[in-house]
Order: structure tokens, then C-alpha cells, then sequence
């Protein structure tokens, strides 16, 4: 047998030096004259063990990492090829703690082969939830996703089978699938992972939509930040219409699904649904106003389901393993699991797939690890920037949409970053209505304006001026952005800014006392 | 530097884009990645060929052009470095590596060295979060950036 390497070929392996480990490890191969395959995976998700290189031995696979170009010598020495020790020895990948606490089940495949194999896709379950899809009408696809309780991950937490049952139900001539993978929220890389990862589960994924809702058409709008997500999903769409997955006939059934990859243009705003529509659509990325609602009047005015990325990679293994198997996973109305992102100044930076109801605590101490920086945690930003900054005093949140609703939070895509003690809150506060200010599409006063208003308050709180009547403004402002803005950008802004004032606030207080106070 | 082209030559290839990909539904904005692909940047010549292929009014292809960060009204420099100044960057120092950048550089964010080497932008979150901070220089991405790596970036896009 010919030993078989694995080096990722993940962005976030490739940022942390995985090309050059590649290169040396092929140099290293031909000078002792060794024969070995090297397979380019994906990322399992565990950044701080990357680039992680795996080898599959007669006993399985074995991991090693962090593993430097400098280190590939000593690992050949070592006789890694056999799963030999040294001192980047980690042993069987599921056994590795960060791995073996998870309960992957979108992730199931993640990082494990080679992305745009069919074959080892189809090796480890891939096209089983397709499979059955096609036997079945439509309506019971649908129910069984509405029984499963699978709920947008986008961030929204809507019940996707209510969804699809609206666009199932509309007439249309033309209907479409649309996958957002506008993924623009700093702390989250899951819909990174799941396309350059394991492609083919959200082909898959969307074109058991397709079959439920009659739509026979699908586009994944990919940020252009993504640049290797969105080579993948290219080549994975041209395999999967080669063989047969997409097509007039959809795995040989008379269902026609196709598929197109289309790539963004550096506008956060465009994640929100209906600016993603109105980009698709060649538009300026500007919020529609709703309703209409997309599942009624969509992409270019049909019926159109758009769901998150994890969202239609969740779909397959309900299809496969049934609903009551995925509903098993979780708490209260937030079934199943969650790709959990665990990102910024943490130990154990990296994707945790688990099922709803970790507190925040158990995810930033335990799994995380604390901080990177080794100082003590000041605050947690949960669900990206739109998201709230939680103290240490909240860390006994459960992981689940109404319990982080509860204390003014939310989880949105399910990204985490920890911040240390020399976070100032403040400076967070500023830069949510700065990015606000930066990224909106201009359409609603409150958002427009209100963010602009925004920096330049707490601007004045920063210098002294006024701070206790300018944090009433500010207080009041973030109000109006909430109930008055059109999305979520401006309407969830106040959510860092107020959480910033609210649970921190001595960094609010003005520069004079904030200076004495150190 | 890349040349800028003549503006004959921008309407013919530019034409020669729109009738390649003008069958795809919403074709606007593959049109004009491809034509930042072609030229480095989307030239102001080739709106009204776009407006006339498409049948938009060159307000509408304006609109689109001026509203999405990715397309450049100048042709773009020999490289192009982006930071990322998001929340997760941001807790691992990111400001402090964007300063360290800036000085190195001799340039702001938005700005091109005078010798048009690099051009240095900021950019918001590029899915490196637990490799934090990041940046991407052409393309290229790199994670955990610290004074080594940033001497690295430096000296490359000088050489």
C-alpha cells in the first residue's frame, strides 16, 4: 500500500503556512526516494492544530500539528509515514479532545478527504439524503425538514421548513434556490469550511430544496473574499452535472436541479436576504422592503427560497438519517446542532459542532481554553458585529436562539470572539456604528444617518464631553435604530453598542476619571 | 504599473465580455468582475457599452459600479495588501499591526506608495477569524501576522 498524506488546503490552513509544509514535504519525498500519495483535504476546524498534516496507517489515521516546514524532516525521521511519535504527534483525529467532544453532523465529513472526490463524498453517507428525496413528493420532503425543527443558521433562526412549505405552495413558472454565502460576519468561517471543505453536501443540500419546492434552479452567492470557496464550488457543480447529481434528471429521477456560483463584490449589507436578491439580480445591494416576502417574490420576482449555507448543508442528513434523528440533538425550540466559531484572542481558536444548549462558559473556557494572550477574558461578542458583547457575569447563557434573545443577545451565525482585558468597550461600541456608517446601503434614515450620529456621540463621550447626556443620546438613538431601520445591519447595531454601555460601563466614563481609575 | 488602455480598446473588449455572458440571468455583475479582470480595474469607458448592451441607462450601471467596495475606477497597483480590521483581528491587535503597516509603508489606508508598488486597504473579515490577525496580499492569505511576517509582506512588495 502506498501511504496516503493528508495536508488541508483550507484558507485557514493555507494562511497558517500549509502550501510551503506541502512543498516540503513533497521535496522531502523525493529526496529519500519515498512513495506516498498526498491528498489536499479540507479543515477539520481546529486552527490552533493547523497546518495539521494527517497520515492513514494500517491502524487508521494519525495527526500531527502544528507542523512548520521546518519540522518536516524530523516528522520523516521520526517515521511519521507509520504513525511514528514525535513531538507533533497527536494521534487518531477523533480521539484529539477538541474533536471527540463534538457531535458532528453538517461537519460529519468536514476536512476529512479530498473535497472534490465523489467518490470518498459518497463513502462516508454523501447522496443518501438525495437519494431518498427523489422518491418522495415533495410535501413530505418538506415536512420532514419542518419536523426536524431545522431553523435558519443565518443567523434569523426561521424555521426552514415554514419556508420551504411557503414557496412549495406558491404557483410560479420559474422558481429558485438561493444559498447565502454572503458569509461577512467577523468570528465565522463555517460556510468557508463546509465549500472548500465538503462542496458537495451543499449541492446536495440544495437540490433536495429544489425537488421540495419545485424550483429548478439554484445560485450560491459567495463573498469575493472567498476566493478559494469559490473555485471549490466550481469545480464540485462541473463534477456533480457530470455525474448526474444536477441535471434534467437529478440522480436518474425526472426532477431537474442546476446550479450556478456567483461571487459578490465587497458589500456586507449584501447577507441580508434581499439585498443579496437585488445584487444577484445586478442590482446596488439595497434592503427590499418586506413583504413582499422572498418566498413569494424573490429572485427577479418568482417564489424563491434562500437559506443560509449551514442551513442547506444541514438538510442532507435529515434527509438520510430522518427528522426525529436530528430533532434528538439540542434544547427547548433550538434543535439539532450548531457549527459554534470560536474565534479572535482564544487558546483553541476553531469550529465546534455541537448540539444547542453549551453555556458560554463551557465554550470559552473549556473548549477555548480562555485567551490566547493568557490574560483574563473581559467580554465575548456573540453572533458577529451585529451581535452583543457578554461579561463574564453572563457565561451561564445556554447556546440557544431564546435564551441569548433573553439577555439581549443573539447568536446569529454562531460566531464567538473573546476579547481580553485590554479591550476597550468603548472603542467597540465606536467601531459598530463606524462599520454600520461604512456598509450601509443607504436606504433607510436610521441606518444611514443614525450610525454616522452614532460615532460621532460616543466620539464625544470619548473626549469627556457631555458623557452622561451624550450616552442618553446615544442611548436614545440606538432605539430608533432598532425599531426603525429596514434590516438587521441597522436595526442590530444597537445590540454591541448598548451591551457595550450596559455592561461596561467604566469604559464609558469620561477620559479624566477613566485616566485616574488606572 | 499597468498601462491604462485606449478607450477604442476598452469598448471592443469590454463588448466582446457582454456578448460572452449577457445570456446569464443578472448578468451585471459577472460582467463587470470580468472586466476588472481584463483591465485591473472597471474603466469609466466601459460603462456605456455595458449600459448599451444591457439596456440600462448609464446612471443605473453607475449606481452598481459605485455601490459594491470590490471594483476600482483606477487600474489597479503591482499588489495589492488587504488588512482585515474586524472584530476578531481586532481582539489579537489588528490596530497595532494596520499602525505597524502604515509606517512601513509610509501610506494610509485607501493610499498607493509613491513608487505604485502597493496599494493598502482595509478589509472586513476574511474568514480567518481563528487565525487572527490576518491579511491577504494578492489573493494570497496569511494568518497570525506578527513583526516577522509583516517584514516578510513588506520586503516582498518592495522587491
Amino acid at each position: 500500500m502506498i501511504p496516503r498524506i493528508y495536508i488541508p488546503a483550507d484558507s485557514g490552513a493555507l494562511a497558517l503556512g500549509a502550501e510551503k509544509v506541502a512543498r516540503a514535504i513533497e521535496k522531502e519525498l523525493k529526496e529519500r526516494g519515498v512513495e506516498a500519495k498526498i491528498v489536499r483535504n479540507g479543515s477539520r476546524g481546529a486552527y490552533f492544530l493547523e497546518p495539521m498534516v494527517e497520515v492513514a496507517t494500517d491502524k487508521g489515521r494519525v495527526a500531527y500539528g502544528p507542523i512548520k516546514p521546518s519540522d518536516v524532516k524530523s516528522l520523516f525521521d521520526s517515521g511519521f509515514l507509520t504513525g511514528g511519535h514525535h513531538k507533533r504527534w497527536l494521534g487518531a483525529p477523533d480521539k484529539i479532545p477538541f474533536f471527540a467532544k463534538q457531535t458532528r453532523l453538517t461537519f460529519a465529513r468536514c476536512g476529512i478527504n479530498d473535497p472534490l472526490s465523489l467518490d470518498a463524498y459518497k463513502s462516508l453517507g454523501g447522496l443518501r439524503g438525495l437519494q431518498n428525496a427523489v422518491a418522495m413528493a415533495p410535501a413530505d420532503v418538506v415536512k420532514q425538514v419542518t419536523e426536524s425543527g431545522l431553523r435558519g443558521r443565518g443567523g434569523a433562526g426561521f424555521p426552514t421548513g415554514i419556508k420551504w412549505k411557503t414557496v412549495l405552495d406558491t404557483a410560479g413558472a420559474q422558481k429558485y434556490i438561493v444559498c447565502n454565502a454572503d458569509e461577512g460576519d467577523s468570528a465565522t468561517f463555517a460556510d468557508r469550511m463546509i465549500m472548500e471543505g465538503d462542496p458537495f453536501v451543499l449541492i446536495e443540500g440544495m437540490a433536495i430544496a429544489g425537488i421540495a419546492t419545485g424550483a429548478t434552479k439554484g445560485f450560491v452567492y459567495v463573498r469575493s473574499e472567498y476566493p478559494h470557496a469559490v473555485a471549490t464550488m466550481n469545480k464540485a457543480v462541473a463534477i456533480a452535472r457530470k455525474a448526474g447529481v444536477l441535471g434534467l434528471n437529478v440522480l436518474s429521477s425526472p426532477n431537474a436541479f442546476d446550479m450556478e456560483i456567483r461571487v459578490g463584490a465587497g458589500a456586507y449589507v449584501c447577507g441580508e436576504e434581499t439585498s443579496l436578491l437585488n445584487s444577484l439580480e445586478g442590482k446596488r445591494g439595497v434592503v427590499r422592503a418586506k413583504p413582499p416576502l422572498p418566498a413569494i417574490q424573490g429572485l427577479f420576482g418568482k417564489p424563491t427560497v434562500i437559506n443560509n449555507v449551514i442551513s442547506l448543508a444541514s438538510v442532507p442528513i435529515i434527509m438520510d438519517k430522518g427528522a426525529a434523528y436530528y430533532k434528538d440533538f439540542g434544547m427547548g425550540r433550538s434543535r439539532g446542532t450548531i457549527p459554534i466559531q470560536i474565534a479572535g484572542n482564544v487558546k483553541h481558536g476553531g469550529l465546534f459542532e455541537t448540539a444547542f444548549g453549551l453555556t458560554l462558559g463551557e465554550i470559552v473556557d473549556d473548549i477555548g481554553g480562555g485567551t490566547a494572550s493568557g490574560r483574563p477574558v473581559k467580554a465575548v461578542q456573540v453572533g458577529g458585529p451585529l451581535g452583543a458583547y457578554f461579561p463574564r457575569s453572563l457565561f451561564d447563557t445556554p447556546f440557544d436562539y431564546e435564551e441569548f434573545a433573553k439577555r439581549d443577545g443573539l447568536i446569529g451565525h454562531a460566531g464567538i470572539t473573546v476579547f481580553d482585558d485590554t479591550a476597550d468597550m468603548l472603542k467597540q461600541a465606536r467601531f459598530a456604528m463606524e462599520f454600520c456608517a461604512i456598509e450601509s446601503c443607504g436606504k433607510c434614515t436610521p441606518c444611514r444617518i443614525g450610525s454616522t450620529r452614532g460615532v460621532e456621540v460616543l466620539d464625544k463621550v470619548a473626549a469627556g464631553i457631555e458623557a452622561e447626556k451624550n450616552l442618553a443620546l446615544v442611548t436614545d438613538l440606538c432605539n430608533t435604530m432598532k425599531f426603525g431601520s429596514l434590516c438587521a445591519l441597522g436595526g442590530f447595531t444597537p445590540y454591541p453598542v448598548m451591551s457595550s454601555i450596559t455592561h461596561f460601563p467604566e469604559d464609558f466614563k469620561p477620559a479624566p476619571a477613566r485616566v485616574a481609575a488606572e | 504599473m499597468t498601462m491604462q488602455a485606449a478607450s477604442t480598446e476598452i469598448a471592443s473588449r469590454t463588448a466582446a465580455i457582454i456578448d460572452e455572458m449577457k445570456g446569464l440571468e443578472g448578468p451585471l455583475l459577472p460582467i463587470l468582475h470580468s472586466i476588472q479582470e481584463e483591465f485591473g480595474y472597471v474603466p469609466k469607458d466601459a460603462l456605456p457599452v455595458i449600459a448599451d448592451g444591457l439596456n440600462l441607462s448609464r446612471a443605473e450601471v453607475h449606481g452598481v459600479v459605485s455601490f459594491y467596495h470590490d471594483f476600482r475606477a483606477k487600474p489597479a497597483r503591482r499588489h495589492v495588501l488587504k488588512l482585515c480590521q474586524a472584530e476578531a483581528c481586532q481582539s489579537m491587535g489588528s490596530d497595532a499591526v494596520a499602525a505597524k503597516v502604515k509606517q512601513l509603508l509610509g501610506i494610509d489606508f485607501h493610499e498607493t506608495t509613491r513608487d505604485g508598488s502597493v496599494t493598502l486597504e482595509p478589509v472586513y473579515c476574511l474568514g480567518l477569524c481563528a487565525c487572527s490577525p490576518s491579511a491577504m496580499l494578492d489573493g494570497e492569505v496569511i494568518g497570525r501576522l506578527d513583526d516577522e511576517k509583516i517584514e516578510e509582506i513588506v520586503a516582498e512588495v518592495h522587491s
